[in-house]
């Protein structure tokens, strides 16, 4: 069987704090740096999507380079020398963390309490947070003008959550606006582009036209959106409303990995299932056929196996 | 496809192939993850051909859409054909290696003129040239269809019309060339793979020509095997009608609503001495049964494999413990053989695929721990250090006639228009296939609540809109030359007039299939949803809901 | 979204796009040919704003279905750029700066009478309105402003200095007159036959017509690229690293290493952008370039594309320009009618031409890869680099990407040759330098000196600090500049003095802040312009910039969380982290002017 081969991938060498590393031609820092056993902080990165280096968690120092480089990003040249546990390093991660926990509900992301406690972050040194926009509020908002704060409370996200379908929620003022679920609706799956990113700086948001409802949007429930958020911003309905009513309980679930009972493509789904009921579906991202992302069926259409 | 069943391509192949063309297949709808597998093919500089008699949302991607007459595919394929032979830009080092019957074929193939298929298929001449000429020329080109193909009367020529292009170029048994029915069904590829078809055993082994085969069955299972052909389900209908099929079992279908002429089919199973159904759910053909035995979801509730539309054998796994008294269906068909008098002792899914696998040579490298290891293998796969098969026909490209194996023969494919035709009284051609949301009967889907749910309206054209005195959601009457049946109005830019669109996916609002026509293929079985003629009538004011009647 | 564009609105999307083709339910060709007109997205939303006042559901919908791009990422894109609205907005639009220079000129008090005779700001009185706005680039003539009027005859005019009368005008339902300003306003030096010798970027400016080739070829236009070609792109290239010229837009890079690099890249084709956003507060200099010499601009840009093989040109102009865009547009299609652009440009056997686009009020669309994006239609957020403009550029092809002043420079390599030049200013920094001087100066304006000369004598030149004595400070680079204070006057005006102070020359703003300047003020309004033009996709950047001002307004109203130290390094903590993490050029010089003010001149001490 001819199947065409990649051509030879080169091993590069490169030094990481101090180490010398041989990772194959093409590789991040990241991949370089996760091949050796060094913890990377990440949050927009995904491995199923192309990094977009927004975050800025993962920024190690590069000798020769004036600004700090995203791990996730950058590829490794020959003769590379990389440190990732500088001062620099530490207080730029440490001042990302804080920034997104002032202004951002982070409560739904465990990583990144974790990462917060690893760099030290006192996100609350930047005054008491501002009470919640009004709703449409923030999605009115206006490049080039803004009405700063009153002195001593700090801008946030906060804003009411926006339910306006029964398969899923977008709680925007849990958004750390990494770009994932764009993506995922867009070039690296769907290709649907129901959402994209409106507005400018600290008013951008992730928005479909006019930030109309998403039944009038272009959506078409595929929720690879919610597969790859990292923060609990776009969520399920069923976990959403679990969660008010204090029943959802990971702890209590399982997963289970199936192919979906649909059509011939024959995707794997994971079933989350608490108390006998299938209460989430995801896929995993490192499978062939799926890369991840699944159809508005695979991902919501089980509800009758709960008749 | 010569032989064994299947499509020749992986997935990943669309990635990197250089010219993609859905004929009959509105994939970004109905099979919406190998879409994205065709997405990326077209970010890597893939183009993408859609023939379809909608301008649907794949069509939406593409750099060329044919908008043809329902039907006229061959016709189209045939054109197709010639256009490419009378420019020379036929693969004659392939077509003399590996091929049969090129010469007929191109003799029955002259007659269709681009000018003679533009008046047959309404698509102009130019825009039929340049698919010729788009697939001819590129390196690598991946042709797959849908139902919009098989769902005719003359289905199996129409495949035969399609394959007859990929041999003329040399489009398959190469790594980004292949042809490729994409699987409606879940496990549509693994009932064939299973033999749970009229003419073949287990890995498609040939249950009348492959004497080898029956007699390794026939030791393993103790009981001698018949060397003849079973009924496809149409055959199964017509013995029903001569009185020569009294008994039906029936697992895990729906045929009083997903059979065209329902009224007919009903009557039938009705009729039936014994009619044993087989299902998750009290479906419509449960309720006509005498005894219905309560079946858990296979891709949730049970143990065992599937195979998709790459031939890529995947492991089902349990999530949930079944409601009630529904049990495996491996159970109840053991438990049935039991009082039947053979005693299988305790089949497990496992035990059964290790069956299989000492009885099917292209499943034999397939242990549950590799499946398990792999994340799911591609047929053919001999032993178990062979990897699986990414595509089909490699060996067509032999050097050595030896290895090269039997020639893959061409076909000729005359042309036939649809069996219902469109006439005054019957003036619009209704079409039918799946939305995004729903699937099949419905059965399924229509329990979860989707946002995008049309439910079961008939598409029109804004012109036929406009020209009918028709507004969107307006409940009007449809009828064909076999029944009647009210709709909601949707219009849909993506019709032109004269077209319109049903599908099957809400038969407790709208029994499409009373309208669509029992004239099937002899050679699959499968009948033409895909063309029926009908009419549109408005209801007087104040008409009633949606329904049959 | 099933919103219908209005009959106006579809006949002003179908003059930038052609009418729409006539789908015959047989046959539609797509895909690729459709997506890539996307770089027309920004023209149309102008159109729809330029034609109905706002981008409005309706027009947005027919864009997206015209260019198949999806109503999301449009509505995403239009909602980037402060001139376009997609909220209603009133017909007449005056936009008043509120930046550095006008703050000087007493922009505020003109606010505060525009919201006294009008009412706040954004109001919709009689179909007219006001909105502040950042830098105009009018600084020259400060206090400005911008009238804007959609419609069937739509108009911009600029508007310096903005007086009662004008304003009153506007409010009245009139036009405001103001538009171009005569040269020797806007370059001084150029009504002074003496200095006029000494000028070379300047040259030309107010000495010649600038909506005449003919005039411009009778003050040596296009001799350069006579040279160019004589010399083959080869040639232009060793003359441009002999000159040692290095870029203007802040990064000095060298300017014949960049067109080298292009050059040689195998892939096909290339680009060549000349820079024209100028947006950094206190810049002005690019802007007088074009309205008074556009050929100039014109000849440098069709130079940089015969030398790196490029068929192509953009100019990319700030949207807030429209004088110098129709000076331009005037200029390309003079030169277009007499083969200097075109298939076979001046007879030469090479092919060029240039398009023009227009920008919609966005800051960062300065950076180059933002700028990239914005011309091919999509937000203007920077790339990650590398790769670099030279190897992924627009339309992620080989790029050369110049300011317009560096542009312009080419001209005079090649009138005089590249060791020539290099024989004026420093040994590394070679060549004139246009400096934008405003604010508390007697004469104001754009003044052409050779590099090295000192700050002191720039200031002696625009007339000295209005009112006599030594100025409090000096912004030296516009915002993403830093303060220096009077002690500092010595200082010789080239890359390496100013690297050395620790400084940048930036875009050549050098503004003046007199005796009762209000520096903290100054602070506040370039925290808040950053914060503004943050395009918001990294978080050192997007966050940084809120939680800058924030303190910095707690300083200010003395209402600080813990101590004024404490708050001192909570911002050098903020600064640290947008100078080393963010991913382009705007976050990493966010804090720089405002820590220079803290650190140099003690504002909050």
């Amino acid at each position: 069987m001819k199947v065409p081969v990649a051509p030879p991938r080169r091993l590069v060498e490169v030094e990481i704090d101090g180490r010398s590393v041989r990772v194959p031609e093409g590789s991040t820092i990241l991949q370089a740096c996760r091949a050796e056993g060094i913890e990377t902080p990440t949050i927009c990165y995904a491995e199923n999507l192309t990094p977009v280096n927004v975050c800025r968690v993962c920024v190690v120092e590069v000798e020769g380079a004036r600004a700090l480089v995203p791990a996730c990003s950058r590829t490794v040249e020959p003769g590379m020398k990389v440190r990732t546990d500088t001062e620099r390093v530490r207080r730029s991660r440490r001042l990302v963390l804080e920034f997104l926990a002032s202004s951002v509900d982070l409560s739904l992301a465990p990583d990144l309490h974790r990462w917060q406690e690893v760099y030290e972050a006192h996100p609350e040194r930047f005054g008491a947070l501002m009470e919640p926009a009004a709703e449409g509020e923030r999605d009115g908002r206006e490049p080039g003008r803004h009405v700063p704060v009153e002195p001593g409370t700090a801008e946030t996200v906060a804003q009411p959550v926006k339910i306006d379908n029964d398969l899923y929620v977008r709680d925007y003022a849990r958004c750390v606006l990494c770009y994932r679920c764009v993506e995922a609706c867009g070039d690296d799956a769907q290709g649907t582009y129901a959402i994209a990113v409106a507005g400018r700086g600290f008013d951008a948001r992730i928005s479909t036209e006019f930030a109309v409802p998403l039944p009038e949007s272009a959506c078409v429930y595929c929720g690879n959106c919610i597969g790859v958020c990292p923060t609990g911003a776009l969520m399920f309905k069923t976990e959403h409303d679990l969660r008010r009513e204090g029943r959802w309980d990971e702890a209590r679930q399982t997963v289970t990995t199936t192919v979906c009972p649909y059509c011939g493509v024959g995707c794997n789904l994971e079933l989350h299932v608490q108390d006998g009921e299938i209460v989430k579906v995801t896929s995993p991202a490192d499978h062939d056929v799926t890369s991840g992302h699944l159809c508005i069926k695979g991902r919501f259409g089980f509800t009758f196996t709960r008749a | 496809m010569f032989g064994a069943g299947g499509g020749t391509s992986s997935y990943e192949e669309v990635e990197h192939t250089d010219l993609i063309v859905l004929w009959g297949s509105n994939a970004r709808e109905t099979h919406p993850i190998f879409f994205h597998h065709v997405l990326r093919g077209i970010r890597n500089g893939a183009r993408l051909i859609v023939v379809d008699p909608r301008r649907t949302s794949s069509a939406a991607w593409a750099d060329l859409w044919l908008g043809i007459d329902v039907g006229s595919d061959i016709a189209l394929a045939n054109a197709v054909g010639r256009e490419i032979i009378v420019n020379g830009l036929h693969n004659e080092t392939f077509i003399e290696r590996a091929t049969t019957g090129f010469e007929a074929y191109r003799d029955s193939v002259m007659e269709w003129t681009l000018e003679r298929a533009e008046r047959v298929t309404g698509v102009p001449a130019a825009a039929i040239r340049e698919l010729a000429h788009a697939y001819a020329r590129a390196d690598r080109a991946i042709l797959c269809w849908t139902l919009g193909i098989t769902e005719h009367h003359n289905a199996v020529d129409n495949v035969l019309a399609l394959i007859n292009l990929g041999l003329l170029c040399g489009h398959v048994g190469r790594y980004g060339s292949g042809l490729n029915p994409l699987r409606g069904q879940n496990n549509v590829q693994g009932g064939g793979d299973m033999g749970a078809i009229p003419n073949k055993l287990p890995g498609f082994q040939d249950i009348e020509r492959d004497a080898e085969a029956r007699a390794r069955f026939e030791a393993a299972w103790g009981v001698p095997i018949r060397p003849r052909y079973g009924w496809n389900i149409t055959q199964m209908f017509e013995a029903m009608e001569r009185g020569e099929l009294t008994a039906l079992y029936v697992i895990g279908e729906n045929p009083a609503v997903s059979e065209a002429d329902a009224g007919r089919i009903k009557r039938l199973l009705a009729s039936r001495e014994t009619l044993i159904v087989q299902d998750i759910f009290m479906t419509k053909t449960a309720e006509m049964a005498h005894v219905v035995l309560p079946a858990a979801v296979a891709a949730v509730e049970s143990e065992g494999t599937v195979t998709n539309s790459e031939r890529r054998v995947q492991r089902v796994r349990k999530a949930l413990d079944p409601p009630g008294n529904a049990r495996d269906d491996i159970w109840i068909i053991a438990q049935l053989a039991k009082r039947l008098g053979f005693d299988w002792g305790e089949v497990t899914p496992r035990s059964a695929w290790d069956e299989l696998r000492s009885l099917s040579p292209m499943h034999r490298g397939m242990t549950y721990e590799r499946l398990e290891e792999l994340g799911g293998i591609q047929w053919p796969c001999p032993s178990e250090d062979h990897p699986g098969t990414k595509f089909l026909h490699a060996r067509l490209w032999e050097e050595d006639p030896a290895r090269r194996g039997p020639a893959a023969p061409f076909s000729v494919t005359p042309f036939e228009p649809p069996v219902d035709e469109l006439t005054e009284e019957f003036p619009l051609r209704l079409t039918t296939g799946r939305r995004l949301d729903s699937y099949n009967t419905g059965v399924q889907t229509s329990r979860y609540r989707s946002p995008l749910r049309l439910g079961g309206a008939i598409e029109v054209s804004p012109e036929d809109a406009e020209r009918l005195g028709l507004r969107e959601g307006e409940v009007v009457r449809v009828s064909s030359r076999r029944g009647s049946v009210r709709a909601p109005v949707h219009i849909d830019r993506g019709l032109r007039p004269g077209l319109v669109f049903m599908t099957l996916h809400h038969p407790e609002e709208v029994e499409t299939n009373l309208l669509t026509i029992e004239a099937t293929d002899p050679k699959s079985g499968t009948a033409e949803f895909k063309a029926a003629a009908v009419r549109i009538e408005k209801l007087p004011a104040g008409g009633a809901a949606a329904g049959g009647s | 979204m099933s919103a219908s564009p209005s009959d106006v609105e579809r006949a002003a999307v179908d003059a930038v796009l052609g009418p729409p083709g006539d789908g015959d339910g047989r046959v539609v060709r797509g895909g690729r040919e459709v997506r890539g007109r996307r770089h027309l997205l920004l023209p149309a939303l102008r159109a729809l704003q330029a034609r109905a006042g706002w981008v409005s559901p309706g027009g947005l919908a027919y864009v997206s279905e015209r260019l198949g791009v999806p109503p999301a990422e449009a509505y995403g894109v239009a909602s980037f750029y402060a001139m376009l609205s997609t909220r209603p907005r009133p017909p007449a639009v005056l936009h008043l700066c509120e930046d550095l220079a006008c703050r000087l000129a007493g922009a505020e008090e003109l606010a505060a009478e525009l919201e006294r005779l009008h009412g706040p700001e954004g109001e919709d009185r009689d179909g007219r309105t006001w909105l502040r706005s950042p830098c105009l680039g009018l600084c020259e003539r400060a206090p400005a402003a911008l009238a804007v009027h959609a419609g069937e005859r739509p108009r911009e005019v600029a508007c310096a200095p903005l007086g009662q009368t004008e304003l009153a005008a506007f409010l009245a339902g009139g036009d405001v007159d103001g538009g171009v300003g005569p040269a020797p306003i806007s370059a001084p030096q150029t009504a002074d036959p003496e200095g006029w010798a000494s000028l070379v970027l300047l040259r030309r400016v107010g000495r010649v017509d600038p909506g005449s080739l003919d005039d411009y070829r009778a003050h040596g236009g296009y001799e350069a690229l006579r040279t160019a070609v004589a010399l083959g792109p080869q040639g232009v290239i060793r003359e441009l690293k002999d000159a040692k010229l290095l870029g203007r837009g802040g990064a000095a890079f060298p300017t014949g290493l960049k067109w080298e690099l292009v050059a040689q890249q195998p892939v096909r084709p290339h680009y060549v952008v000349a820079n024209a956003d100028e947006s950094e507060p206190g810049t002005f200099k690019d802007r007088v370039l074009m309205e008074h010499d556009p050929f100039a601009l014109i000849e440098a840009l069709t130079i940089a594309g015969f030398t790196a093989g490029a068929e192509r040109g953009y100019v990319y102009l700030r949207g807030e320009y429209p004088h110098a865009f129709e000076a331009l547009e005037r200029a390309v299609a003079a030169a277009r009618a007499r083969g200097f652009l075109g298939p076979d440009v001046m007879g030469a056997g090479f092919a060029f031409d240039i398009e023009i686009r227009r920008g919609a009020g966005a800051y960062i669309a300065g950076e180059e890869t933002a700028l990239f994006n914005s011309i091919e239609g999509r937000r203007a957020e920077p790339r990650n680099k590398p790769p670099f403009p030279a190897t992924h550029g627009l339309f992620g092809k080989p790029t050369v990407i110049n300011n317009v002043e560096t542009l312009v420079n080419v001209l005079e390599v090649l009138r005089v040759g590249g060791p020539a030049y290099a024989e004026v200013g420093t040994a590394e920094s070679t060549g004139t330098r246009l400096f934008c001087v405003s604010g508390d100066v007697g004469r104001p304006g754009v003044y052409e000196v050779p590099c090295g000369t000192h700050l002191a004598e720039l200031l002696t030149l625009a007339g000295g600090v209005r009112g006599g004595g030594r100025p409090k400070a000096v912004l030296l680079g516009g915002a993403a500049g830093a303060f220096v204070g009077p002690e500092d006057l010595e200082l010789p005006l080239s890359f390496e003095s100013a690297r050395e102070a620790g400084v940048t020359l930036g875009s050549g703003v050098v503004m003046v802040f007199g005796e009762g300047a209000d520096l903290v003020d100054a602070v506040l309004r370039i925290a808040a312009f950053f914060r503004d033009e943050s395009c918001g996709q990294c978080v050192p950047c997007r966050v940084g910039t809120v939680r800058q001002e924030e303190a910095l307004r707690r300083l200010a109203s003395g209402r600080t969380l813990g101590t004024r130290e404490d708050e001192l390094a909570l911002l050098a903590d903020v600064a640290q982290v947008m100078r080393d993490a963010s991913i382009c050029g705007l976050g990493q010089t966010a804090a720089n002017a405002v820590w220079s003010a803290i650190s140099r001149l003690g504002v909050f001490g």
